[in-house]
């Protein structure tokens, strides 16, 4: 019955030639499409080192020659640029530092402590989730008010140290992986939950840690509508503010400074994206969010 | 049951805990647990309180009032629901601006991460130069990249112009006409949909191998594979991409304030952009806090709606 064995390998070419076929197509699409993705960031940095009679040429010239570095220093004069990224870190650090014990906290207390009624009020953070910011937003805005922290960085910073429902999911199913006999082993020791949480488990935590601290620094690095509601002062201004007016207050003629303004902006993104790549992509696993 | 209720008493209670007093042993360490619970959890409920629940309440409160900073609020009951519904033309257009968007940008984005995500499970070379391309313009700073956007589409010197007019298309002059403003920033968050992708990806490398071989014995084409065993397979996570998706498209704002705050003609007036400014420009709070609240009903309800028609489409395997 099995007889000899030529149709299977047959069958085993014809699949690579198959593959072979289709790996071709997907690499022609994913470098066209790259290209297309890439276009917008090329074109802010080539545009931030023209030199100004190479802005405006129709056709226009793709790579400048020579290229301008001068736009760079230009835009550091022409707004208080380094400040606002001074701000931007500030604030962001601050966050990044609430999240992480905040979250950790009550991860904490979502996971390896039980008590009566836990997961009906885990269901409540979740759903917090659904809220549009616009809901909240004008409240906030009275009640942040009226306590005086209208034109400081708190409305920024305080909210990320009272946990947010994604982090406090994220953490919570990574410390549920933990397996429960590592608690015990240490509650008859008689270490308390305190020594439990700083000593065991956050330890066994990093790499959810590592994705709550980019992701928060991130998003506030990112925040624009926040400090656009809360900050007048120019001194408090983060990158996100300062550039977009800036932007407000510019014509098409300073194209090339706007341009080496926003790459400012976002090549602190960039190095700590490549800095953290595992990082990222292992944060969409740690959210369980597969198939 | 009425008739059950008296013959099941008398038994619960001669089976409940003899004389239960409020802290037997057992009960204290419930408690005991309840306390260290809560104190874990703190941050959040303080949080909850003070950055959800009151502000819901309040947001409600102001939605039924007249109320501008400098005066207190004065309650002018569902007046501001009739005026915003009967009465303001802008409020109609910010709704329907937002809701042309949402139907593009939404399920476009969405299957460009798909098909991105598709190709990159190929197994090509350099699968992680490619992720980083797609995946980068997600996460950078919104007001930088709609900066870039203005003068990328800029209709005579930007370059997506330039490749157009080399191409032999016509020139579109992008966020200064009413007609393509709203498809140009349909395709700037196109450009952003690389978290999607990421998520597909993960999605797409948890799928069985097993199925794909058995499909190939069968003779399944691409097409068919993709129809019939990756999508039943990833159904959870396209329908989490789609609420995800909806939910951050109706509060789509930054884009729209940077590079045309509304204009021109109006064509790019979001419903967050129109709220914002009611609150903060013309400081109508109460009235914003209104179209709040509307937003939010519009969104709940559509989410409602997704999850009961997809209900029979979402495949849920064995957790």
């Amino acid at each position: 019955m099995k007889g000899r064995k030529p149709p299977q390998p047959m069958i085993f070419h014809f699949g690579i030639k198959r593959a072979n076929i289709n790996n071709i197509v997907s690499l022609v699409l994913l470098v066209a499409l790259s290209a297309a993705f890439i276009l917008p960031l090329f074109w802010m940095i080539t545009t931030s080192l023209k030199p100004i009679d190479q802005l405006l040429l129709d056709p226009p010239v793709w790579i400048p020659n020579p290229l301008e570095f001068e736009n760079y220093p230009n835009a550091l004069e022409a707004q208080p640029f380094l400040q606002y990224l001074g701000n931007s870190l500030q604030i962001a650090v601050a966050a990044v530092i609430g999240a992480i014990i905040s979250n950790s906290l009550v991860a904490y207390g979502f996971s390896r402590v039980e008590w009566k009624g836990r997961d009906a009020v885990f269901v409540l953070v979740l759903s917090t989730l659904m809220l549009p910011y616009h809901v909240v937003m004008i409240p906030l805005f009275v009640s942040f008010s009226k306590i005086g922290w209208v034109n400081t960085w708190l409305p920024l910073i305080v909210p990320a140290w009272l946990g947010h429902p994604f982090f406090i999911f994220m953490l919570r199913q990574f410390m549920l992986g933990i397996p429960k006999e590592l608690s015990e082993a240490t509650r008859i020791d008689g270490g308390s939950e305190w020594v439990l949480l700083t000593r065991v488990i956050l330890p066994l935590c990093k790499p959810a840690l590592a994705t709550v601290a980019l992701f928060q620094f991130i998003w506030s690095w990112n925040d624009f509508i926040g400090p656009l509601i809360y900050l007048n002062d120019r001194d408090l201004y983060p990158m996100s503010l300062g550039l977009a007016l800036y932007h407000n207050s510019q014509g098409i003629t300073d194209f090339s400074i706007l341009m080496a303004a926003s790459t400012m902006a976002v090549v602190p993104i960039i190095i700590i994206f490549f800095f953290m790549q595992r990082v990222f992509i292992q944060g969409i696993s740690l959210t369980g969010l597969k198939g | 049951m009425s008739a059950a209720d008296p013959l099941n008493a008398p038994v619960k209670v001669a089976q409940g805990k003899p004389g239960t007093p409020m802290l037997t042993p057992r009960n204290r360490r419930e408690l005991r647990k309840l306390g260290v619970g809560l104190v874990f959890i703190s941050p959040w409920i303080v949080g909850f309180l003070a950055l959800n629940l009151y502000p819901i309440i309040a947001s409600f409160y102001y939605s039924l009032t007249r109320y501008s900073p400098i005066s207190s609020p004065r309650f002018i009951g569902a007046f501001n629901y009739e005026k915003l519904l009967f009465f303001d033309p802008l409020f109609i257009k910010a709704l329907t601006n937002t809701l042309y968007f949402v139907v593009f940008a939404v399920p476009l984005g969405n299957m460009l991460a798909l098909a991105l995500a598709v190709l990159l499970n190929q197994k090509v070379k350099g699968l992680s130069v490619f992720r980083t391309i797609f995946y980068l313009p997600s996460i950078l700073p919104l007001v930088a990249t709609s900066i870039v956007w203005t003068w990328l589409l800029h209709p005579q010197y930007g370059a997506v112009s330039v490749i157009m007019a080399e191409l032999g298309l016509p020139i579109i002059s992008w966020f200064s006409d009413p007609q393509w403003a709203k498809p140009a920033l349909i395709m700037m968050s196109m450009w952003g949909t690389g978290w999607m992708m990421l998520i597909y990806l993960a999605a797409l490398q948890d799928v069985p191998q097993e199925l794909y071989d058995v499909a190939s014995l069968d003779g399944a084409s691409l097409w068919r594979k993709f129809r019939h065993v990756t999508v039943p397979m990833i159904s959870p996570i396209i329908l989490f991409n789609t609420i995800v998706g909806l939910i951050g498209a109706f509060q789509y704002f930054t884009e729209a304030y940077i590079i045309t705050e509304g204009g021109p003609g109006d064509s790019t007036l979001f419903y967050s952009l129109y709220l914002f400014n009611n609150a903060f420009a013309y400081f109508k709070m109460g009235y914003a806090s209104a179209m709040a609240w509307i937003l939010f009903l519009v969104i709940l309800i559509l989410t409602f709606l997704i999850f009961r028609t997809s209900a029979k489409r979402v495949y849920y395997h064995g957790n």
